[in-house]
């Protein structure tokens, strides 16, 4: 099973090109995003004489520099929020076993079967009675909400395997509800709490309808919504929107390639749960 | 029960630094029974915030799916089932229903087994194995806004995939992939299998990693290998992370909306219509608010049936295994 074999060899060879082509679309954007707009060679050729001027025409036309701090404070903010929450919640829902709990526990997995297409309408409307409408906070109340059910799944699922001796322990010792949570439960619950920032920051950063319908008509954009119109305007010059298409996937992807060990991880550890 | 009795027996006298305190005994006593428990207000937020944004928007999403409203008129009227008799009478709904329902299935199917393959090619002893991961799951993190426009370039009448075609073969196999109505609907679900075929590929892997060895060795000893050792020893092992991958997929497919609105619109025609993209366009560019909401009912009880159905039967499978 672990040895290196001709076989292997062989697997090893058609996984590279199954890859490969699978990455192929990424390597035209690249490619296309490099070069000057007069150069009409094939989109299999690497670029000749790489030029990064889409990319200077790209930041200046898609107003980018804003849309970029936009999506970092709504990503912090609602992951924040999303955490503190949601880790909080999951205390008593994974460790009072009175039937109220579990009643509770799955009022908030109802939240999972929801689509959000459902509520997205009323909510518009008190959002907008809320005179919230063309605020990044719109996003962030609508994100912290819409993300406490499976944030809150994740955090009792581990919850519910972790001993208590610790906790009683600290309760032993003289500290209160806030501080056991705070000081044992909270470090305790790390592993997970990455699982929980990857996976909502990359489902807050992304996501295009809510910041669509709630920030239309306002100067606020997040990427996703940034890039939209930026594609609509430029439509015909495909490389200067290719280099737009970069700028905005690089945040995410640096983010994606520094933590990548830790995501899989995260997987796994929530398969177990 | 155990650890109930556990507590009762630790309680009576614990090494408490504050019982050292001048406090009142009384007053000790009600902190000492407030510690017992686990402190329930650590709830309020979290269901505060998922009342306000979940509960409560869908609640009135309900009602007024019931009614007549325009979604700007000062009155509404109630209208019964009017909303989803409408329905079955409009091309509309009844083509994003099918639609909505053949892009869920088809992704479903097609990404999870494109997904398994890739992760017992990635699952083995090849060298390239970590970089190769990296690659394939890359595609997931990206923003679906970005990747549609990626491949509405890749798939246009001049694009990538057309010039590719023209190299290596038949001027008559190119195609206009997202202005063919019959094209559209497959060149989309393409599209997001692309894209989350690597996200299934992590889940089988986190799943393949789950089984012990020993198991891998025993089915050998007894003289199982190939497709008998996967479909008898692997496959059901893998119960877990199918259940889930299963899930993830029909559910996103069934709320598709940020490819189909960029690469298509919900065209040709209406040939790429989803209910997702049909909510959108009833409620803020038809002002139809009311048949709308309906059609959001619909959806919801769709994504109901399918997630609680797979749900129960991969639990039993997954206990049987055990």
């Amino acid at each position: 099973m672990n040895r290196y074999r001709p076989r292997t060899l062989l697997r090893e060879i058609a996984m590279i090109a199954v890859t490969a082509v699978m990455a192929f679309p990424l390597y035209v954007l690249v490619n296309l995003s490099l070069r000057d707009p007069r150069d009409g060679s094939s989109i299999v050729v690497p670029t000749t004489s790489p030029t990064l001027r889409n990319y200077a025409d790209a930041w200046r036309e898609a107003g980018l520099a804003g849309a970029i701090v936009n999506s970092v404070l709504v990503t912090v903010l609602s992951v924040a929020i999303i955490v503190v929450v949601s880790a909080m919640a999951a205390f008593p829902l994974a460790r009072v076993t009175a039937s109220w709990s579990r009643w509770t526990f799955l009022l908030v997995m109802l939240g999972l079967l929801l689509p959000f297409q459902l509520a997205l309408l009323p909510l518009y409307q008190t959002i907008r009675d809320l005179h919230l409408l063309g605020t990044l906070w719109s996003l962030v109340l609508f994100y912290s909400g819409l993300q406490v059910p499976f944030a809150t799944f994740l955090y009792v699922g581990f919850l519910r395997v972790v001993p208590r001796e610790f906790e009683e322990a600290a309760l032993i010792d003289g500290a209160g509800p806030f501080q056991v949570f705070w000081r044992v439960v909270f470090p305790l619950l790390r592993p997970v709490t990455g699982t929980v920032v990857i996976l909502n920051a990359i489902f807050v950063w992304n996501d295009f309808l809510t910041p669509f319908l709630y920030l239309s008509g306002s100067d606020q954009q997040t990427i996703p919504v940034a890039i939209f119109g930026f594609i609509g305007q430029f439509v015909s010059q495909w490389n200067l929107v290719f280099a737009g298409l970069v700028i905005a996937m690089i945040p995410i992807l640096t983010v994606y390639f520094l933590m990548q060990r830790h995501i899989i991880k995260g997987f796994a550890g929530g398969l177990k749960g | 029960m155990a650890q109930g009795s556990v507590r009762e027996v630790k309680r009576p006298e614990p090494p408490d630094r504050r019982a050292r305190s001048a406090a009142p005994a009384a007053a000790l006593l009600r902190r000492g029974r407030g510690r017992r428990r686990a402190p329930v207000w650590f709830l309020v937020p979290a269901l505060g915030l998922y009342a306000f944004v979940v509960l409560l928007p869908s609640a009135q999403g309900a009602m007024f799916a019931f009614t007549d409203w325009d979604g700007l008129s000062p009155t509404r009227d109630f209208a019964g089932l009017g909303n989803f008799r409408e329905m079955l009478e409009d091309p509309a709904a009844r083509g994003a229903l099918r639609q909505t329902l053949i892009i869920a299935v088809a992704v479903t199917v097609v990404q999870n087994a494109v997904g398994l393959l890739l992760a017992l090619g990635v699952h083995s002893t090849i060298k390239s194995r970590n970089v190769l991961r990296v690659f394939l799951f890359a595609p997931a993190v990206m923003t679906p806004v970005v990747t549609a426009a990626l491949w509405k370039y890749m798939l246009a009448p001049e694009g990538a995939l057309n010039g590719l075609i023209a190299a290596v073969g038949p001027d008559s196999w190119q195609r206009n992939w997202l202005g063919d109505p019959t094209l559209a609907l497959c060149s989309v679900i393409g599209v997001i299998v692309w894209q989350f075929a690597g996200y299934s590929m992590v889940i089988f892997l986190a799943g393949l990693q789950s089984i012990p060895r020993e198991v891998y060795e025993a089915a050998s000893v007894d003289g199982a290998s190939g497709w008998s050792r996967f479909r008898h020893v692997v496959l059901p092992l893998l119960a877990p992370a199918t259940t889930i991958n299963l899930m993830l997929s029909i559910i996103g497919g069934l709320k598709l909306f940020d490819q189909v609105w960029v690469m298509t619109g919900g065209g040709p025609g209406t040939s790429t219509e989803t209910l997702s993209t049909l909510i959108y366009k009833n409620a803020f560019q038809f002002n139809e608010y009311a048949y709308s909401v309906a059609l959001a009912i619909v959806l919801t009880v769709f994504v109901a049936i399918f997630s609680s159905g797979q749900y129960g039967l991969l639990r039993r499978q997954e206990r049987a295994v055990r």
